[in-house]
């Protein structure tokens, strides 16, 4: 492997290799993580460097394997739904939205519009979770302390939302094949109102540390650029694939649970980089406050069940449980054998903030899946990281994962 | 798209494709085309290529494991078409000592979806190169995923504190592993007899209930 002469600062007497003034710096293997705080999680990704350019990034990962998909053959479709919330556990109910639209499509049931509606609120109220975190990480990934401290008072906000609905600030189990558990606790949907009224000062507040900050940008403009054509080879998806001029949502494409009823704005990056990816997931946040005000005027209006009426596949209500024998036992038996979904296959996928979440299930018409592929965001994008940070310095490959919005819980699986 | 259109789809693809294509078939609003092994690389190339198909990307590539089968394994290739708003599944069936035809050199992307199936399912990928094992840890034996895989594993480690390293030890249970499957005679189980049952069987050539009213 070639060296590299790099200049010395001046007066320095060090050793002189070819001209004066000059020294030999030896290829290295370096050893990046997995307990790097850039890492964002447990990533350990093995460079060969020339200096401090990256000539080869080789990424290690699986030191989150939990066997999710093995655990899940083993479990009724009902005990499997947790097991989502800790695939990607920064956007929890978004994991849940594809395992849930998957199991309704086997099933062959659609959820009533209220109950299709607060999954919308809380699929897009998760996107802000999501890119609160990822954002705010990133800017500190580059040196910026105060989007961090801001963004996590904010998620603390809407984790309380995940609280008052399902009980959990996190791992929710709220989105049931179906439809959702229960409806809203009254008073909730009045204070999501009252956060979104109150989301645009602190959006603002955001831009102003780090839209035209000089040295965000310095670290992120023109670093690791995916061209449109790469992106789609890479399998890239979500805000890495917008990033790169490549219109395509979803939500739009494909709608699921009603999302076509919804008027919103897809994003796109024009430049491919890391600033571009960090305007889309921007604008995607002011999108998703506008759906979750859309969602929640139509939920004032839309009045009704939250979950299909079939006792076959939805269990009764705690107190239809306490007077009638038929739904006790409707009760026991959802709890215990699950219910039993027709033989079958399907891909489904979600927008979700990361980007496509797609879950393979195959059915064999037990109370079990026979085998559910869960297909990562993460996955693809972390598998670029070799040739998005060829080139670039050390310290800008920080940079470029923290953009690809990484998340160990799903990559891992 | 509609289920129509679908049909179109596949049926123009088994047209373009002939004896390549074993089955085209449309279920829950999915086009499902099923490859022999042979015409495989060159099946996913043309979906990749042809105007009207032009699946610019993969989703995802997912190993099933039917040990029943006489080849065991179904590799499924999820594509999907962003000019023309479709998605395309396509499966190839292996076993544990046939190779299936590495897609790298169509989709970069592939090389880590093989890498995952080769790990949990031992379906080797001729021309992949760095079918290296990726989820599990480092110097792991088996293929986890497999149904004759048992679900708790065969090795358990621990921080050995003379050794002063990690050390794998033969997974001891405390209590037998047990798979609560929960089926029963209401829905599903209807050949398994109960005790007691037997009192209720009518003898061969009696009269049956509805004949005897």
């Amino acid at each position: 492997m070639a060296t590299t002469n790099v200049a010395t600062q001046t007066g320095a007497g060090i050793a002189v290799a070819g001209q004066p003034g000059e020294v030999q710096i030896k290829p290295l293997t370096m050893n990046f993580g997995p307990q790097h705080p850039a890492a964002h999680g447990v990533l350990r990704l093995v460079m060969e460097m020339d200096g401090e350019i990256v000539e080869r990034a080789d990424p290690h990962i699986g030191l989150l394997h939990r066997g999710t998909e093995k655990l899940i053959e083993y479990k009724t479709y009902t005990q499997a739904t947790p097991y989502f919330d800790r695939l990607d556990y920064v956007s929890p109910m978004s994991m849940e939205h594809t395992w849930v639209l998957s199991v309704e499509k086997l099933l062959g049931i659609v959820p009533p519009k209220r109950g299709q509606y607060i999954r919308v609120l809380y699929a897009e109220l998760t996107r802000v979770l999501n890119h609160l975190l990822n954002l705010t990480t990133f800017a500190l990934d580059v040196g910026a302390l105060t989007p961090a401290l801001w963004g996590f008072e904010e998620r603390e906000k809407l984790m309380e939302f995940y609280e008052r609905v399902s009980g959990a600030r996190m791992h929710a189990n709220y989105f049931r094949p179906g439809g959702v558990n229960l409806d809203l606790p009254a008073g909730l949907a009045d204070d999501i109102f009252e956060y979104t009224e109150r989301f645009p000062k602190f959006y603002n507040d955001l831009e102003t540390l780090l839209t035209e900050n000089r040295v965000f940008k310095q670290r992120t403009v023109d670093i690791g650029v995916v061209s449109a054509a790469d992106a789609l080879a890479w399998g890239f998806s979500g805000p890495m694939l917008r990033g790169s001029n490549v219109a395509w949502d979803l939500r739009k494409a494909q709608p699921y649970d009603s999302y076509e009823e919804f008027d919103f704005d897809i994003p796109v990056g024009l430049t491919g980089d890391c600033y571009a990816r960090y305007l889309v997931r921007m604008e995607e946040m002011k999108q998703s406050i506008s759906i979750m005000r859309q969602a929640l005027d139509k939920l004032s209006k839309t009045p009704g069940p939250v979950k299909v009426n079939d006792r076959k596949v939805t269990p009764p209500s705690r107190g239809e449980m306490k007077r009638s024998m038929e739904s006790l036992i409707h009760h026991f038996k959802l709890y215990t054998e699950g219910y039993h979904v027709p033989a079958g296959e399907t891909y489904t996928a979600t927008e979700s903030p990361k980007g496509e979440l797609g879950v393979y299930l195959v059915s064999d018409g037990t109370n079990r899946p026979y085998r559910c592929k869960i297909r990562p965001t993460g996955f693809s994008h972390l598998q670029a990281m070799d040739f998005m940070s060829k080139g670039h310095m050390l310290a800008d490959a920080v940079a470029i994962i923290g953009s690809m919005d990484i998340v160990f819980g799903e990559i891992d699986r | 798209m509609s289920d129509e259109a679908l049909k179109e789809l596949g049926d123009y693809i088994s047209g373009a494709l002939g004896a390549a294509v074993l089955k085209a078939e449309v279920a829950h609003g999915e086009l499902m085309v099923t490859l022999t092994r042979e015409g495989a690389l060159r099946g996913i190339q043309f979906l990749r290529d042809d105007s009207t198909t032009r699946c610019e990307m993969l989703a995802d590539i997912a190993g099933v494991d039917y040990p029943s089968r006489p080849e065991r394994f179904e590799v499924v290739y999820n594509l999907l078409s962003v000019k023309h708003n479709h998605r395309i599944r396509v499966k190839v069936s292996t076993d544990e000592d046939t190779p299936v035809a590495s897609i790298v050199s169509l989709y970069p992307v592939a090389g880590w979806f093989e890498r995952e199936a080769w790990d949990l399912y031992g379906i080797f990928f001729a021309d992949n190169p760095d079918l290296r094992r990726i989820l599990t840890d480092y110097g792991f034996e088996g293929h986890p995923l497999r149904k004759d895989f048992p679900l708790t594993g065969y090795v358990e480690l621990r921080y050995d504190e003379e050794q002063k390293r990690v050390v794998y030890e033969p997974v001891t249970l405390r209590q037998d592993f047990r798979s609560f499957d929960f089926l029963s005679p209401w829905e599903g189980m209807t050949d398994v007899q109960l005790p007691g049952d037997e009192k209720a069987v009518i003898p061969l050539g009696a009269p049956t209930p509805a004949a005897k009213r």
